[in-house]
């Protein structure tokens, strides 16, 4: 008796494949590769951000401001008027024999624009390609940040993806109550940007006479107390130090009133230009300035050369906490917008998962009942092909580390429907043959050769469209063309290589008893 | 077990004008309600915020109303039951921006007086996004009737192609106009519905293709339409077993598979019975319409096959050195 034939060994093959790669999936074992469930079904929240790139470049710019600033300060170079407008800056150099030296320094900065007038006005603006580079590194570094401060917030396995060009992808499984979710949304958007700044002492007494254009065109911003929106400062608009050259912070309590504070340190630079800053300023007034908001205004009282310094004001203890976790992960170089957010509560997850197994499972067993009533031991032999089909799906999906989501459950359910189309039209071509008075062996070999150009036509038609829904979907849609692009091409294997070969190897068996109702269903 | 007698051979072309005419009545009223009630948006589409909510009791609709029509900002929200009476959806046709405090989260505060509950999903679609999702969708679909339209035309022939787009058009109204008529939420599962409607019809109609084109090469007949009917009439038991099939699952789907999904397992059932229903009575209605002629395919097939024996000719002398 031949029983092994090459098509039963592949066959076989197939199926521990199946079966030894779909096990980590079924148990859940803590081991192996294994397919994970999608947000929709173990529930948690799903965010497509976007981030307003075009602030990141109004933020260089300023950074640009501050470095000349620092720059011509240090070397006594006398310039005037320095000023941000929104994308470029301008100031005028008085002394003009200090010409080069600022050139010199200005050619180091690169990606910079500069135009000079008469008069030695000097305009700056970012290159086209610099505004690109910029754009691109805000979303990146926002992406990073994102990420570092989600890990730092303690929940499993965040993702934070980029997606196109401005786009990010965050998703965090395993949020259990809308309260949660919200605190996890607040510390993402928080832009953290620290400035520390110089309160403009001379004119500081008519910040409430002047307006927001007033004050831009003597170089200083009008910013609120964070406490009381009614108490104003004016402060110069060039920044000392901004929060880049933060290296550290932490929660700490103050020792007179026990309110939380924030305890910062920074870089060496930042350290020295924040000396350099205070011993020219003794008697002047420092704001630490959190995100557009003024926290504090301590006087200066002396040379601050250790790099530390606090943040302090009206915070419960978790918001402390979630700006120290800001601080420490960095700025957000542009702020983030919400595009689309999908949040699913664990509980609707489950429900989900047992509703869509109860359907897969209903819809298995009558499949199943059917093909064997309707064709016989053929029905079974279909049905063998369609539960190693099922194996291969979650192995190969399992494999490439896929997701399982809602409508990726629908395209299994949908496939077992599907899968046996294939035996079906075999079949059918099988007893048509035998019913032209065809010898068995000759009848299952017709069969599959007749059979074959419909099957691949077909399949190929389907899975075309499977590729487009996969090119064109988005996130549970891809699942739903990805469990059915691997069914069709698992049938395909199993439904025509497997059933082809189990066919053979009971050949002789066939042969002998010749019962076509038994083996082919028919009357 | 069998249900159709193989050997009977179907009159289908001979009533073919009765079933195209039908036909034309579905697409008609589907396109007719298509353009007067619409499609029911969904938020993927139309931008929005949808909030499902879940009572420990019976959910107090009304009182839900009456608190979410005190806030301007939820005067245009609809509030519907799901599924159970513990279960309500809420749509809000705005959606916020800030990633702090959202929309969402404003709703579960303002519910506070209505009960215990709890919020079991928060969907919220940016009006940029959803513009997106519909200019994506309808990129989608196009480019699937496209390029089935090329692999049906190089692997049968032109006619083959029209014929089948036409019958996937047939399915696909008339699968929106019951989408339409039972008022389907429109969201981005309905899409993939309709492109898995497509796939399957298509499958359907190209194994009944395959039939036809096998008995034009092969069969005695010489009359397109008895070619035809034989060969639907031959892979008729095939259909409908594999459509039965189908049927079954879809329809435990939807039985079973909870209120989530069963708008998308709603318009696959439609999808099955009308895809099953053209594959049988109107995509070779149209081949024959289309006036697909048996002898100039014959001859073409001839005139190939002639060609590819001279050039396999010319090939063996020129490897034998006589040319």
């Amino acid at each position: 008796m031949k029983f092994f034939n090459y098509r039963i060994v592949i066959f076989m093959l197939i199926t521990v494949f199946g079966v030894v790669f779909s096990i980590p999936s079924f148990l859940q074992t803590d081991e192996g590769k294994k397919i994970s469930l999608g947000l929709d079904l173990q529930g948690g929240l799903h965010m497509l951000l976007g981030v307003q790139t075009q602030k990141a470049v109004e933020g260089k710019i300023k950074s640009v401001a501050a470095t000349v600033k620092y720059f011509s300060d240090n070397e006594d170079i006398l310039i005037e008027d320095l000023m941000i407008q929104k994308d470029h800056l301008s100031f005028i150099l008085l002394d003009s024999d200090e010409e080069t030296k600022l050139d010199t320094m200005l050619a180091e900065v690169t990606g910079l624009d500069i135009n000079k007038g008469s008069d030695l006005i000097y305009t700056i603006k970012l290159t086209p390609i610099e505004i690109e580079v910029v754009k691109d590194m805000a979303v990146s570094q926002a992406v990073e940040t994102i990420r570092n401060r989600l890990d730092q917030f303690g929940l499993a396995e965040p993702s934070v993806v980029r997606q196109g060009k401005t786009d990010i992808v965050v998703e965090l499984p395993g949020i259990k109550t809308q309260e949660e979710e919200q605190r996890a949304r607040e510390l993402i958007s928080k832009p953290a940007n620290l400035e520390l700044m110089a309160i403009d002492e001379l004119k500081a007494d008519q910040v409430y006479n002047l307006t927001r254009e007033e004050a831009q065109e003597i170089g200083d911003v009008i910013l609120e107390d964070t406490n009381d929106p009614k108490v104003k400062y004016l402060i110069q608009q060039i920044p000392i130090l901004t929060g880049s050259q933060i290296v550290d912070a932490k929660v700490s309590f103050d020792q007179q009133t026990n309110q939380p504070i924030i305890n910062f340190t920074l870089s060496t630079f930042g350290a020295q230009v924040f000396g350099d800053f205070t011993a020219k300023s003794i008697g002047k007034r420092l704001a630490v300035v959190l995100d557009g908001k003024v926290f504090s205004d301590p006087v200066i009282r002396e040379r601050i050369g250790g790099g530390s310094g606090q943040i302090s004001g009206n915070f419960t203890v978790n918001e402390a906490g979630n700006i120290a976790i800001a601080l420490r992960s960095g700025a957000l170089p542009a702020p983030v917008i919400m595009l689309e957010k999908r949040s699913v509560g664990p509980s609707l997850g489950a429900d989900s998962i047992n509703a869509s197994m109860m359907a897969l499972m209903a819809g298995f067993v009558l499949v199943v009942i059917f093909m064997v009533v309707y064709y016989g031991i053929g029905g079974i032999i279909s049905n063998i092909a369609l539960v190693t089909n099922i194996f291969i799906i979650i192995a190969v999906m399992a494999m490439f580390g896929a997701t399982l989501t809602l409508p990726g459950m629908a395209g299994i359910v949908l496939t077992v429907g599907m899968a046996v189309d294939a035996n079906v039209i075999i079949s059918e071509r099988i007893r048509e043959l035998l019913k032209a008075g065809q010898s068995i062996p000759k009848a299952v070999e017709d069969g599959y050769k007749n059979a074959m150009s419909a099957i691949l036509d077909a399949n190929i038609t389907t899975l075309l469209v499977a590729v487009i829904l996969y090119a064109y979907g988005t996130g549970p849609i891809k699942g739903f063309a990805i469990t059915i692009s691997i069914g069709i091409l698992a049938s395909m294997v199993t439904a025509i290589l497997g059933t082809h070969g189990i066919y053979e190897a009971l050949m002789p068996k066939m042969v002998k008893d010749k019962n076509l109702k038994k083996w082919f269903g028919l009357n | 077990m069998e249900i159709f007698k193989q050997n009977k051979t179907y009159d289908f072309m001979g009533k073919r004008l009765p079933f195209l005419g039908f036909s034309a009545l579905l697409v008609i009223v589907s396109f007719v309600l298509l353009f007067t009630k619409g499609l029911n948006l969904g938020i993927d589409f139309s931008g929005g915020t949808l909030v499902q909510v879940q009572y420990t009791q019976n959910a107090p609709i009304d009182k839900i109303r009456d608190v979410l029509s005190t806030n301007e900002k939820f005067d245009k929200a609809v509030v519907t039951k799901f599924g159970s009476d513990s279960e309500i959806i809420i749509k809000i046709p705005t959606s916020t921006t800030t990633l702090g405090k959202d929309i969402g989260d404003d709703v579960r505060d303002i519910l506070k007086t209505t009960g215990k509950y709890e919020i079991r999903r928060v969907d919220m679609v940016g009006p940029k996004v959803g513009n997106a999702l519909q200019e994506k969708g309808i990129m989608a679909l196009s480019l699937a009737l496209i390029v089935i339209l090329i692999y049906v035309s190089f692997r049968f022939e032109w006619r083959f192609a029209i014929a089948s787009i036409l019958a996937l058009i047939h399915d696909i109204s008339i699968a929106l106009g019951a989408i339409v008529l039972f008022n389907v939420d429109v969201n981005l599962d309905i899409l993939a519905a309709i492109l898995t409607i497509l796939g399957y019809s298509l499958n359907d109609t190209i194994i009944v293709f395959d039939r036809i084109r096998e008995g034009v090469n092969t069969s005695k007949e010489n009359h397109l339409d008895s070619v035809v009917n034989e060969s639907v009439s031959m892979t008729l038991s095939r259909t409908t077993l594999t459509s039965l099939t189908t049927f079954f699952v879809v329809l435990t789907l939807y039985l079973f598979g909870g209120e989530i999904i069963s708008g998308f397992s709603f318009t696959l059932l439609v999808g099955v019975v009308v895809g099953t229903y053209s594959s049988i009575f109107i995509a070779a209605s149209f081949l024959v319409q289309l006036n697909f002629s048996i002898s100039d395919y014959r001859a073409a097939q001839a005139e190939k096959d002639k060609r590819k024996k001279d050039k396999d000719r010319l090939r063996a002398q020129f490897e034998q050195g006589t040319v």
